[in-house]
């Protein structure tokens, strides 16, 4: 069902990931990403992984979260997997037709999987932990230098927050009027793909109807409370960064450099 | 005879999450055929939970839903045509407009259950007449019209279907007294030409004195009780005790029967209260019935 995507998912909790500054997860969320991609090898990758799972056991939330956040993209990865099985040459291992697996391949295809799930893996980590209005306010910060250019920041965070917000009133929205349609006999389940597309119209009409009027409804609240941009606007909460942002970094460093001489050496 | 039954419904959501939650817990009802059967609950109490397993909606977790003595689920597949049998109209159902027209509109639950260009035409007018649709607004865009001619748009799609029971899900909600009334007017005198069962889902006490022959009433998921109105009414304090009300009428009465002005406290329309004080009075008067 559409209720059980967890992307953009953020589940409150008051562990020492959670208490980090978002700012600071950020760009932590972005040195892991390099680090998987740096990792050349089994032995450099297996630091990155034991990374995750250590900032991942921090945050106290259940492991079975993880593979739920997976979930949607195992199609993904299997045909990544499977793809990357036939393109990499080494020691022919098993032979069919003109299908030739090889070591290599197989090999690739692992190294490549394991690094994937731990990038989705690990941006979840960021967005169970970070709730949509933190993250986009450490966005904007981050992007701030990029308003000399007339670069509109301010305005960019400000349309994510919306948007993120409105993910799961959509969800809801969408869902409802599926039953209504389903109680005067639509049906979505059978048919040919042409029927089945038609479908989809007494669904997406009303769906865009109420977007728009909630749209209007939203604009006009916000010029009720004197929204005018981004100029001279304050937050309420200022974001600083503590002892334990920073070793955090420190730890994030140290993690990254192991990565780097691991893969040196060999 | 009772049309719709329940037997040990029960409905868990989101099972083995930590947000695990019954809405509906262990409900057995039976709903006679013909007439106006209200359902009441404060929010949460499984209202809508529960009247979404009428038309399959939703799956029972656990138990039955009978529709003329035949599980709906009977070997774990959908009853065909139930949900043209069970007509659901839900909360705001001018969100579920989408047609260019309003006829239009109103023909998709017809042409969904496949009938021919002439009786789907029927249908179509026999329940814009009931609902004083007139050709004019047939031909329009359902998106020109006002709050409540879309309300009753949309509740004549249902209609036109022509189930043998129909639910209504706070069909007045979000409407002013005008029309509300006429929506109830509607309801009223759609249940008495056809003969259907009406169901009808509210938690303002004053409209379902006024409508319902019966009434269940939700508590937390189960069932409190399913029992002619003034029964239900009778038990004020327990309905307070569980976030709901009597209609105004019956505290009145029931405090002036305290203080020996009334004789009896089963009062629960307006017009009724009336036929009571002129009864007192010596004089005839009031409608009994609403």
């Amino acid at each position: 069902m559409l209720k059980d995507i967890t992307i953009g998912q953020y589940f409150p909790g008051e562990s020492v990931i959670h208490r980090l500054d978002a700012r600071v997860k950020l760009i932590i969320t972005m040195l892991f990403v390099v680090m998987l991609f740096a990792a050349k090898g089994f032995f450099s990758l297996a630091v990155g992984v034991i990374f995750l799972i250590m900032a991942y056991s921090l945050t106290g939330l259940s492991p079975t979260l993880v593979t739920k956040s997976l979930k949607p993209v195992v199609p993904v990865l299997l045909v990544t997997a499977v793809i990357n099985v036939f393109f990499f040459e080494g020691n022919e291992i098993f032979r069919l037709g003109f299908i030739s697996i090889t070591d290599g391949g197989l090999i690739n295809s692992a190294f490549m999987l394991i690094r994937v799930t731990a990038l989705i893996a690990g941006s979840s980590v960021l967005t169970y932990t970070t709730s949509p209005i933190e993250l986009t306010a450490a966005i904007e910060k981050l992007l701030a230098p990029l308003k000399i250019f007339k670069f509109p920041v301010h305005e960019l965070a400000m349309m994510m927050t919306i948007a993120l917000r409105f993910i799961p009133t959509f969800i809801e929205e969408t869902e409802k009027i599926i039953s209504a349609q389903k109680a005067r006999g639509a049906d979505f389940e059978t048919g040919s793909i042409r029927d089945r597309a038609s479908a989809v119209v007494p669904v997406i009409v009303p769906l865009f109807i109420s977007a728009f009027r909630r749209a209007e409804e939203l604009a006009l609240a916000m010029e009720c409370r004197c929204y005018r941009g981004g100029e001279g606007r304050t937050r309420m909460k200022q974001m600083k960064a503590g002892p334990a942002d920073i070793a955090a970094l420190i730890i994030t460093f140290v993690f990254l450099a192991c990565v780097v001489l691991i893969d040196r050496m060999n | 005879m009772s049309i719709l039954q329940t037997e040990n419904l029960t409905c868990v959501y989101g099972k083995g999450t930590p947000f695990e939650r019954t809405a509906v817990d262990n409900v057995s009802l039976s709903i006679e055929k013909g007439g106006i059967t209200g359902i009441i609950g404060h929010t949460g109490s499984g209202k809508s939970t529960l009247i979404q397993h009428f038309n399959g909606l939703l799956k029972p977790c656990s138990g039955r839903v009978l529709l003329d003595g035949k599980d709906i689920w009977e070997g774990g597949k959908i009853m065909p045509g139930l949900r043209f049998r069970v007509g659901l109209v839900f909360q705001y159902p001018e969100y579920q407009l989408f047609e260019e027209t309003v006829y239009k509109d109103i023909s998709f639950g017809p042409k969904n259950m496949k009938l021919d260009q002439n009786e789907i035409d029927a249908r179509v007018h026999e329940a814009a007449e009931l609902f004083e649709i007139d050709e004019k607004m047939l031909a329009a865009s359902p998106f020109e019209l006002s709050g409540g001619q879309k309300r009753r748009v949309a509740i004549a799609g249902v209609m036109a279907m022509r189930p043998e029971v129909i639910v209504f899900d706070e069909p007045a909600a979000g409407l002013d007294p005008k029309g509300r009334r006429a929506v109830f007017d509607i309801i009223g005198k759609y249940s008495r030409n056809t003969g259907c069962t009406v169901i009808v889902v509210s938690h303002s006490m004053e409209d379902m004195a006024c409508i319902a022959d019966r009434l269940i009433v939700m508590n937390h998921g189960s069932l409190f009780c399913h029992c002619p109105v003034n029964e239900v009414f009778s038990r004020a304090e327990e309905l307070t005790k569980m976030g709901l009300d009597v209609p105004q009428v019956t505290k009145v009465f029931s405090e002036l029967k305290k203080r020996g002005l009334a004789e009896d406290d089963n009062v629960y329309t307006v017009g009724q209260a009336v036929a009571s004080i002129m009864k007192r009075l010596g004089k005839k008067g009031g409608d009994p019935a609403c």
